[in-house]
């Protein structure tokens, strides 16, 4: 039993870190239909950014609540900066093209951060520095309450709600809303959808940028690499949840975290990556809208 | 046998080339030709679903998998055969290895291709890492280590010849599914899907039959890699050789047969080409320009080489415009 709950922690705690992730993905779902294969290299940009800034800034060997500050904010910097430079010059000259077309763009912005994040930063991987320390704030019995934990979930709950004010509670939020109801619309009523589609990559890239901030305080080890999987795992979310849905990322981030955790500790940690992909294929299956997507029925 | 003049001539002409690559040409070329000929076979068959039929499937190298362990297994343990009838078995086998894909692919796309666009991606892109990650659990197939000692057909010209009649069968099948309804089905499918199913067209049964042929070929290529390399392990199917077959359909123009064997050749050789590059700068920057030159390709020319022209058709336009 206190096993289980041990789990259940670990697993949130995943979990607010693939909701992070998958955020980037269903806003660019929502306003542009279409999947952002390179969200998840434009966080391990972040990761390496993090990681360069903090041996620049030489405060890789003080950890603290500061530092953690400090390399958010830098990340996001760096990852927003990201994400307007691949959605200028790889998807913008595509708008009006076929959704294949965006989708192999996607690919291909994808395999070129990898490859050059491969070439810039070398292929081996690199320890993360201290963020913060790691210490066990709480435990009953052997359940144990760490600081990491707290800090994820207290970073991405912090996040969420920010991206929940500006989108219901701010005017740039309501043009994000109505460029994603109908683009041709909002642009008669004064919206300039090219500026929030700008935004709107500025906003979910800065969320992988934090979310790349954590998962090293979590994981230490980075590499070129390290977005493809992550990367996957949080766009299944998304899915699942129903994309282009907020709240419906959340939850289908919540829902992974916690099964992954829970087949790592009580199957076997080989079948991890499979699970993602069985999740997909059984919710596209029985319902292909995701959780709280409403189903929409295609009108000639 | 009118409808055979064609393949049979094709075939020859194969022969003859490969017998004359036999001399005067070095052993890494000649792996790289054995190499070209499982890359036409790949993209021909992806042309099939992604460039005939429109939808977008990103988990081919799954069945490429499933080809290559099925004919790997059946040839170390289930030789049947006398030794000198190895050729004859490794035939068997190797249709073995297309219709186990093609099993796989029914069970695949069948509840999978009621899903459109970028879903299918994904879900055809899960099923692929799917049987990757079986694969690496599966401990009687070698596990994460792979099967090693896969018997090869034999000397190059025979290699040759035997990549070259699956490369005829393949290209000659789809061309005449392509020519009778069926092949019309597909397209209707990929031009308008809502007008076509008002048309009457069944189309997740048109989507199912185009993915179920194009898995079988796809096992093919996995079956004639295995033979090729001698070694397989489940880290030669991951996401990059999906990716790698769909640049090939798209580079070569969705819908161009021609095309996707023109791609698919050029694919292979340009790695190779960029080896000198590579010692020059001490980086390996081949996939750097591989992806860049996808993306460039997706915005300067979104048709691909060809377009939906067969070589023939761009040559009668292009260089014979006068006559």
């Amino acid at each position: 039993m206190q096993d289980f709950v041990q789990h259940l922690i670990n697993g949130v705690s995943l979990g607010s870190i693939y909701a992070l992730i998958a955020l980037g993905y269903t806003m660019v779902y929502g306003i542009l239909k279409m999947i952002n294969f390179a969200h998840s290299d434009v966080y391990m940009v972040g990761a390496f950014a993090a990681y360069y800034f903090a041996r620049w800034l030489g405060i890789e060997n003080n950890p603290g609540f500061s530092t953690l500050l400090t390399l958010i904010v830098i990340t996001m910097i760096c990852c927003s900066l990201l994400g307007l430079v691949i959605e200028r010059l790889a998807y913008r000259p595509l708008r009006n093209s076929p959704k294949l077309n965006v989708l192999i763009t996607a690919i291909g912005v994808s395999l070129f951060l990898q490859y050059s994040g491969q070439v810039v930063f070398g292929a081996d991987p690199k320890v993360f520095p201290e963020v913060m320390k790691d210490f066990v704030i709480l435990s009953i019995g052997i359940v144990e309450i760490r600081s990491f934990d707290v800090t994820v979930l207290g970073v991405g709950i912090v996040a969420m709600l920010g991206l929940q004010f500006l989108l219901f509670k701010t005017k740039i939020g309501r043009a994000m809303r109505a460029v994603s109801a109908n683009p041709m619309v909002a642009s008669l009523m004064g919206v300039n959808p090219d500026r929030i589609i700008a935004f709107t990559f500025i906003v979910g890239s800065s969320l992988a940028g934090i979310g790349s901030v954590l998962v090293g305080m979590k994981y230490p080890k980075i590499d070129p690499l390290m977005g493809m999987m992550i990367g996957m795992k949080a766009f299944v979310a998304a899915v699942l949840g129903g994309i282009g849905n907020v709240g419906g990322a959340v939850l289908g981030a919540m829902i992974m975290g916690l099964s992954e955790e829970m087949v790592v500790a009580y199957l076997s940690s080989t079948y991890r990556d499979a699970l993602a992909f069985g999740i997909l294929i059984v919710i596209l299956i029985f319902k292909p809208a995701g959780l709280l997507g409403k189903y929409s029925v295609e009108k000639v | 046998m009118k409808a055979l003049k064609n393949p049979a001539l094709a075939l020859i002409c194969l022969a003859v080339l490969g017998i004359g690559l036999d001399f005067g040409v070095n052993a890494y070329i000649k792996l790289i030709l054995l190499f070209a000929t499982v890359n036409c076979l790949l993209s021909m068959s992806l042309n099939l679903v992604n460039g005939y039929t429109g939808q977008f499937s990103l988990g081919h190298a799954g069945f490429m998998a499933i080809g290559a362990y099925f004919s790997a297994y059946a040839s170390t343990k289930w030789g049947f055969l006398p030794e000198s009838l190895q050729l004859v078995q490794s035939f068997v086998f190797v249709i073995g290895a297309g219709l186990a894909a093609a099993a796989a692919g029914f069970l695949v796309g069948l509840p999978s291709l009621r899903l459109k666009g970028d879903y299918l991606a994904i879900v055809t892109l899960g099923f692929g890492e799917i049987i990757r990650v079986a694969l690496l659990n599966m401990d009687f197939l070698g596990g994460p280590r792979g099967l090693s000692g896969i018997p090869s057909v034999g000397s190059f010209p025979f290699a040759f010849m035997f990549a070259s009649v699956w490369l005829v069968i393949c290209f000659f099948t789809i061309w005449r599914v392509m020519h009778s309804s069926h092949g019309r089905g597909f397209l209707s499918v990929r031009e308008d899907e809502i007008a076509a199913e008002a048309m009457g067209i069944n189309t997740t049964r048109m989507k199912v039959k185009a993915f179920v042929l194009s898995s079988f070929f796809a096992g093919v290529a996995g079956a004639l890699f295995a033979h090729f390399t001698n070694f397989i392990n489940p880290s030669s199917f991951t996401f990059l050789q999906s990716v790698n077959a769909v640049i090939m359909v798209v580079l070569g123009g969705m819908g161009s047969m021609t095309g996707s064997i023109v791609a698919a050749i050029i694919i292979t050789v340009l790695p190779e080409a960029l080896r000198p590059l590579q010692e020059l700068t001490g980086v390996d920057l081949r996939m750097v320009i591989y992806s860049l030159a996808l993306i460039l390709m997706m915005i300067l020319r979104p048709k691909g080489l060809f377009g939906d022209m067969e070589f023939s058709d761009v040559w009668r336009k292009y260089v014979r415009r006068s006559a």
